[in-house]
């Protein structure tokens, strides 16, 4: 099974994207920021990042900077899922290796299509 | 749900799609939005409906309100119709050259035709000496215009679109994403009833025909395909839709059996089918 992790500091959102990932099929973990992040990928390195931009301690740029450089950090698919929606952010996010970009707030099509852009499956 | 919010929203929801929503579909609203609340950070469908009305976020009000929209349009719809264009069509025509004509003949607000020039834009380059001209028609003169205009909500250009796809071909908007230039104006617009006589348009290689003629009746299906008929080149593809097929409508296409969604002509004239006992 995919092992999927959830990184946002709104509990709320961590709780909806739990129900539609593992209604998806997926096996999901939580993080509220990116310090929580690094630990869990320390401890178990995920398939897929699911990875909200701003949260307190370190945001969702730093951790991704953070996680490439790691052994097997380039390993997982990273889908940025955010309200940051402008180009230099979406330039960032891509040029530190993001696989893939949502808009929040999103429906389960949008992140069915935007998982199998990136290459996830269940 | 408290009704001066859901009241707040139905009434924007009737101002900018015609769509109504009374007190007794507040069902319909809870359903619909469930999804849009939660992954806008609120915990229920009522917490966003008040957000709507005291703190407008326009982001937020255009994804539940595309929500409660039945409209199915995204970027690259069943991706396979693409491919075979691609493959079928685009590739084959580097041997000859020439134009390759293709009509998407109900393109609603436009996802369509932009997904044909952007495959375009991605293939052009191996193939020179071969033109594209895409015709793009639909009844609606208001999903004309938002087609035109090539604007798009985060929400609605994210569904289909790759991120790649958006930075290549979009410009931000303020808080949404327009077409860039040069792939509107590769796009000719024009109003057109499917029930009306297409001749003037010309031949086409390729007619994109999707997920349309389910709104018709069976005799209306079999005008319409007549008149695809006689706009298609005796070579030439129709795409109908994935649920979509001529089966008991018309004899004028048949299924191309290595190519599933693909319809070339038979040749041959028939006459309208009558239901049985009609």
């Amino acid at each position: 099974m995919t092992n999927f992790l959830v990184v946002d500091d709104s509990g709320v959102i961590r709780k909806i994207a739990r129900k539609m990932l593992e209604e998806l099929g997926f096996a999901v973990a939580e993080a509220c920021d990116g310090v929580d992040a690094i630990k869990a990928c320390e401890s178990a390195m995920p398939d897929a990042i699911l990875l909200d931009w701003n949260m307190p301690n370190m945001d969702g740029i730093t951790f991704i900077r953070a996680l490439r450089e790691k052994p097997e950090g380039e390993a997982p698919k990273v889908v940025f899922c955010t309200t940051e929606s402008d180009f230099s952010h979406i330039s960032a996010a891509l040029e530190a290796g993001a696989n893939e970009y949502i808009f929040k707030p999103f429906d389960m099509d949008t992140l069915r299509d935007k998982l199998s852009m990136a290459g996830v499956a269940a | 749900m408290n009704p001066q919010d859901l009241t707040h929203f139905a009434t924007l929801l009737k101002a900018r799609t015609g769509i109504e929503v009374d007190a007794q579909k507040d069902y319909l609203v809870q359903s619909r939005l469930a999804t849009i609340a939660g992954t806008a950070g609120h915990e229920s469908v009522d917490d966003l409906l008040r957000a709507i009305r005291t703190a407008p976020d326009e982001r937020v009000l255009e994804a539940a309100i595309d929500a409660m929209t039945t409209n199915e349009t995204l970027f690259f719809r069943d991706q396979t119709p693409f491919d075979h264009l691609r493959k079928i069509v685009l590739e084959p025509a580097r041997r000859k050259g020439g134009t390759v004509r293709i009509w998407s003949a109900a393109c609603s607000t436009g996802q369509e035709p932009y997904s044909i020039a952007m495959l375009w834009e991605e293939v052009a380059h191996h193939l020179p000496g071969v033109r594209l001209e895409i015709m793009a028609t639909d009844y609606s003169n208001a999903c004309l215009t938002k087609a035109r205009a090539g604007i798009y909500s985060a929400f609605e250009v994210q569904r289909g679109l790759p991120v790649q796809k958006l930075m290549k071909h979009f410009e931000p908007d303020g808080p949404n994403w327009r077409v860039k230039d040069n792939l509107r104006q590769s796009i000719t617009w024009r109003r057109h009833n499917l029930l009306d006589n297409p001749a003037a348009m010309g031949r086409f290689d390729v007619i994109f025909c999707r997920n349309v003629l389910i709104y018709f009746d069976r005799a209306t299906r079999s005008k319409v395909f007549d008149n695809l008929n006689g706009q298609l080149k005796d070579d030439g593809y129709l795409i109908l839709g994935a649920s979509e097929n001529v089966m008991g409508v018309t004899e004028r296409f048949r299924g191309d059996a290595s190519s599933p969604g693909l319809y070339v002509k038979t040749g041959l004239a028939a006459p309208m089918p009558r239901a049985v006992g009609a």
